[in-house]
């Protein structure tokens, strides 16, 4: 039996819809990214998920119950963890896990807030206000409340904005730790590294989910290629190349570029000519997950005239710098 | 750096600065609609509503006639009670017993006794006596019309005598009887009324919050993906303030004892039951409110676009009896009205059950209206 089993979602705001037919289907103890840029969807397709939001169409199970109308017993078996902070911040960090714990009727509450304190780091802090945490326990406080009562389920919604490198990969460990015992986990992320931590992943754009699969299979069907570029002058390089045909994104990586297309005989030809030129080096790339989604974006963008807020939220990669989406 | 607009930037007032400020909060002011309506639109309904409901000098007031005497110069003392506008005489025929009955339940507010020999002494000039008993509970709603009472009857009677040929001599004596609070004591009348009031205030207003508060600060979110449904968040945000109310109860009725040596004449179970069942109307009402606003403000708003008018209409601050017919019906909407009533009759009249029940379930009605259409308006998702 799947976790998530859905088809067809929809949600309209204003007529128009913003999660437009969408399905999704997460097996037992999978590990799931659920990707795409601002205002794409993600978050409105969690809540429809996990009962928040009534979906104007479609239907489905989660966790064997009807999405549509079981969603008091759904909300028993799932953790959800908002987008934005949103426990009582005049509690202190041990009186919101006590009303969590009493919500979901754990016994006794007093040893399993313990517990959750203790398993997250959370013990030197339980007496502070959570509205005086820094943004990063924060999001700690809102992952413990919402493990606590052992969800069959977990969904994340960018659970690790704004959280440190050791925390953010302690975490991790944790998420798939708790896979292995069975856990299923939807996350929504912008972090590359991340994405590929998952077992699977999912696209979302406008709406709609573009691209499903492993991190693997997603480079590979987008059919980019990718070549690196080292040398003197990349600068002047990378600007001149753009215009070229066939070259859709070219990326400064340190002192490198990389120089990514489609069209593999036209990419080719335009490396062909620029490794004739003195002190440049032509090597073959790979393609990383972050050249796919920039291609998704600038796709999108290109169909719709939809301005999306693509404010480059920064990607998590090695330098963050590949700026907003190169044109093709 | 260059400053936009070459103006310092310690300047104490820029128009610029300031027109942004000014800028932002206007399209803020427009975009919430519900407050925009309420500052144009509020202020108009009040005055008009207030502007012809409140009468200080009430007429029309509801009169039983307990009549003994049934002669001309009965009939034509009444005929000259109800031309004055004061008097309306409800009941004509009745006994003395059910004018008495009449007078506890509020359903009049005098009970006008002419005594069997009444024509008699009126033709002998001997002292006729005329026994007007008010119901003082509410002492500033009977006291024009008793003042005015003498005046009203001697010239009735002058005119019948003269008919008559009797010479003009006698003098009448009005026996006035202010019922249930004799020395027409103020604070007697406004003290019990405090307690709905200051109930009603603190009530409606903090339950109003309940939930605009979660959604305002984004925690309403968190709840909602919680196992907890709508009954239990609904009873779990009201109750705590029933606590709140029991604490002010004890408080008002204690300074009411101490301070203004308010009577108390009826039975405590009888008052503590009407008055949980008000605070029960009114923290329904509050969450009620809060299933319908959207933000604290707006819960704010309606709270005081409720008060102000229970305020006025209920009978808190004005004679009920003496606003016009539709201000009566409309001061009927309100649960202080209700409850204004209850209280008075238990603490001055001391009145028994058979009474006061008929308040008592209107209240109840108000709790089951409003738990309905908080249940009703309550949105287990975001939608
Ligand atoms: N209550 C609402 N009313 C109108 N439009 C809404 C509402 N909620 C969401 N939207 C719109 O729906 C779209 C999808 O929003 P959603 O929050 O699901 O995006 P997202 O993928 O989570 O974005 P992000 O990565 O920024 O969190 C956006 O265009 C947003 O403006
Ligand atoms: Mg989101």
């Amino acid at each position: 039996m799947s976790a998530i089993d859905v088809k067809g979602l929809t949600k309209c705001y204003g007529g128009k819809p913003v999660v437009d037919r969408v399905s999704l289907r997460v097996d037992e103890g999978e590990i799931v990214g659920f990707l795409g840029p601002n205002g794409s969807g993600k978050t409105t397709t969690i809540r429809m998920i996990c009962g928040l939001l009534t979906p104007d169409a479609g239907s489905g199970t989660v966790l064997g119950h009807d999405v549509i109308r079981d969603s008091l017993r759904i909300k028993t078996q799932v953790g959800y963890m908002t987008q934005r902070f949103s426990f009582y911040e005049d509690l202190t960090i041990a009186e919101n896990l006590t009303f969590v714990a009493r919500l979901y009727r754990l016994h006794p509450v007093a040893s399993e807030v313990d517990r959750t304190l203790n398993a997250l780091g959370l013990a030197p802090r339980r007496d502070q206000l959570a509205g005086t945490l820094s943004g990063g326990w924060k999001q700690r406080l809102a992952l413990a409340a919402c493990i606590m009562h052992a969800p069959k389920l977990l969904l994340l919604d960018e659970p690790t904005a704004g959280v440190d490198p050791k925390a953010r990969r302690d975490f991790w460990d944790e998420i798939h730790h708790l896979a292995a015992d069975g856990l299923t986990v939807l996350v929504s992320t912008h972090y590359m590294d991340e994405a590929e931590r998952c077992h699977r992943i999912g696209y979302i754009s406008n709406g709609k989910m573009i691209a499903t699969g492993t991190v693997d299979q997603v480079v590979r069907d987008s059919g980019l290629s990718t070549f690196v570029v080292r040398g003197q002058n990349l600068e002047r390089i990378a600007e001149s190349l753009a215009k070229l045909p066939g070259i859709e994104q070219v990326a400064p990586f340190g002192n490198s570029l990389h120089v990514v297309g489609t069209d593999q005989t036209a990419l080719n030809k335009a490396m062909a000519s620029l490794e004739a030129e003195s002190g440049i080096r032509v090597s073959p790339g790979e393609t990383s997950l972050e050249d796919v989604f920039i291609k998704f974006m600038s796709a999108s963008n290109n169909k719709n005239s939809v301005v999306e807020n693509q404010s480059p939220k920064d990607t998590g990669n090695r330098n963050g710098n590949t700026g907003g989406p190169a044109r093709g | 750096m260059a400053t936009p607009g070459d103006q310092p930037v310690a300047s104490w007032l820029s128009t610029q600065r300031l027109s942004a400020v000014l800028a932002k909060e206007f399209i803020q002011m427009r975009r919430d609609r519900v407050t925009f309506a309420m500052m144009l639109g509020v202020p108009l309904m009040q005055l008009i509503l207030f502007g012809y409901a409140i009468n200080n000098d009430p007429r029309g007031l509801p009169a039983a006639l307990v009549d003994n005497s049934r002669d001309h110069y009965s009939r034509a003392v009444v005929a000259a009670m109800e031309t004055s506008g004061y008097y309306r005489f409800v009941e004509i025929a009745a006994t003395a017993a059910a004018a008495e009955d009449l007078l506890a339940r509020g359903g009049v507010a005098f009970v006008v006794t002419i005594p069997s020999d009444f024509g008699k002494r009126v033709d002998r000039n001997q002292h006729p006596q005329l026994l007007v008993e008010a119901d003082a509970s509410d002492p500033a709603a009977s006291s024009n019309a008793i003042g005015a009472l003498n005046n009203i009857v001697t010239r009735a009677l002058a005119r019948q005598r003269s008919s008559h040929v009797v010479p003009d001599s006698s003098e009448l004596e009005i026996v006035v009887h202010r019922r249930y609070n004799p020395e027409g004591i103020s604070q007697y009348n406004i003290v019990p009324g405090l307690l709905g009031v200051i109930l009603q205030m603190t009530m409606v207003m903090m339950t109003s919050m309940a939930l605009t508060r979660e959604s305002e600060r984004g925690t309403m979110e968190n709840l909602l993906a919680m196992p907890a449904t709508p009954t239990e968040i609904m009873l779990g945000k009201i109750l705590p303030y029933l606590v709140v109310g029991a604490v002010q109860v004890v408080v008002v009725l204690g300074a009411a004892r101490l301070l203004f040596s308010v009577p108390f004449l009826g039975s405590l179970t009888l008052l503590l039951t009407g008055v949980l069942i008000f605070v029960l109307s009114l923290v329904m009402l509050g969450y009620a409110i809060s299933t319908v606003a959207r933000t604290q403000m707006q819960a704010m708003q309606l709270t005081f676009f409720f008060f102000l008018p229970s305020l006025l209409l209920s009978g808190f601050m004005f004679p009920y009896r003496g606003m016009p017919a539709w201000a009566q019906v409309l001061g009927e909407f309100f649960p202080l009205t209700h409850f204004l009533r209850v209280i008075r009759a238990l603490m001055l009249k001391g009145s028994h059950w058979h009474t006061i029940h008929g308040e008592m379930w209107v209240l109840v009605a108000f709790v089951i209206a409003f738990t309905g259409l908080a249940l009703v308006r309550f949105r287990n998702t975001l939608d």
